[in-house]
C-alpha cells in the first residue's frame, strides 16, 4: 500500500494578521456527529470520561483535548475525542468534512458580525456560546472560545472561501481604523 | 423579519427556507377520497391575518417550524418545533432566548 500524505483543508495557507486580527486554520484530528434523543446513562458516562457533557443548544463543552458543541437537535459534534468508548448514541465520522478556522484579537466579533446575522457582542454571544448560523451563504458552527478568540467549523470544500471572506471583513475594518 | 427558533433563538428571516402552508401537515388517510387529497395537495386559503406556515431553518439547526405570523401586520406570533407537534416540547431540547 502507498502511504498517502493527508493534506489539511486549508493546506498551504499561513496565519494572516490585519489591524489587530489574525485568522488561522486549526487542525481537526477527530470530528464524530453524536446524536442521541434521549442522553441515557451509559452515554452521559462515556462522555464524562471525556471530561464533557452533552451540550444544551447554543452551547459547547470541554476546550481543548475534547469538545462537544450543540449542532442540531438531539445532536452535538465531538471534536478532538476518540468516541470508540460511547455508547447509547447514533455516531458518525464527520473527521474529513469540516474545516475549522480561528479568528482571534480586540474586535473578532465586530469582524465576524459583518458576516454572521447574529448579535456577536460579549453580552448576547459569551465566552462557552455555540450556533449554527450562516457565514455569508455558507453553513458554520460558530463557538467563542474566549472574549477575542472565535473558532469556527465550515465545510471543507467551501474552507477557502470562508477564509476570503473573512479576511476581506478583517482587511475592511483594518483600513477603516486606519482612517480615523 | 425575524422568526423565533424554539432551539436556536430568534433569528435573521435569511436562515429560513419558506415552504408554505402547514396544510401539507395533516395527511389524509391512505383511503381518503380523493377530495380531501385534492385539498392536501392544492387548495389553500389566503388570509388576510393570521396564518401558519411551514419554514425550514437551513443555515440553523435543519429543523422544521410550524410558524404563525399575521399577513396583515406582519407580527410573527410563534413558532414550533414539527417534530414536537406529536409528541410535545421535550424539555431537554428548549433552546433559549440570545
Amino acid at each position: 500500500m502507498p502511504s498517502l500524505i493527508a493534506k489539511t483543508p486549508l493546506e498551504g495557507t499561513w496565519p494572516v494578521t490585519h489591524g489587530g486580527l489574525t485568522l488561522a486554520e486549526v487542525e481537526l484530528t477527530r470530528v464524530t456527529s453524536v446524536s442521541a434523543p434521549k442522553v441515557g446513562r451509559d452515554l452521559a458516562a462515556g462522555l464524562k470520561a471525556l471530561g464533557v457533557s452533552f451540550p444544551k443548544p447554543n452551547q459547547f463543552t470541554g476546550f481543548d483535548a475534547v469538545r462537544m458543541v450543540w449542532t442540531s437537535m438531539d445532536q452535538a459534534f465531538m471534536i478532538g475525542g476518540d468516541p470508540s468508548g460511547l455508547s447509547g448514541a447514533v455516531m458518525t465520522d464527520q473527521s474529513d468534512g469540516w474545516a475549522c478556522l480561528r479568528l482571534e484579537g480586540a474586535g473578532a466579533d465586530q469582524a465576524l458580525m459583518r458576516l454572521v446575522p447574529l448579535d456577536l457582542r460579549r453580552d448576547a454571544f459569551p465566552p462557552g456560546a455555540a450556533a449554527r448560523a450562516p457565514l455569508n451563504h455558507m453553513q458554520m458552527i460558530l463557538m467563542r472560545l474566549e472574549p477575542d478568540c472565535f473558532e469556527l467549523l465550515v465545510f471543507r470544500s467551501m474552507a477557502r472561501t470562508a477564509w476570503h471572506e473573512i479576511e476581506e471583513a478583517m482587511k475592511s475594518l483594518a483600513a477603516r481604523a486606519g482612517l480615523v | 423579519m425575524r422568526i423565533p427558533c424554539p432551539l436556536c433563538g430568534t433569528r435573521d428571516r435569511r436562515e429560513f427556507y419558506y415552504y408554505g402552508s402547514d396544510d401539507y401537515l395533516n395527511r389524509p388517510a391512505a383511503d381518503a377520497p380523493a377530495a380531501a387529497w385534492d385539498d392536501m395537495l392544492h387548495n389553500r386559503d389566503n388570509p388576510a391575518g393570521v396564518t401558519r406556515d411551514l419554514w425550514y431553518h437551513e443555515t440553523g439547526c435543519a429543523q422544521w417550524l410550524a410558524v404563525t405570523r399575521n399577513t396583515v401586520t406582519h407580527e410573527i406570533l410563534g413558532s414550533e418545533l414539527v417534530a414536537d407537534l406529536k409528541t410535545g416540547p421535550k424539555s431537554a431540547r428548549k433552546g433559549g432566548e440570545k
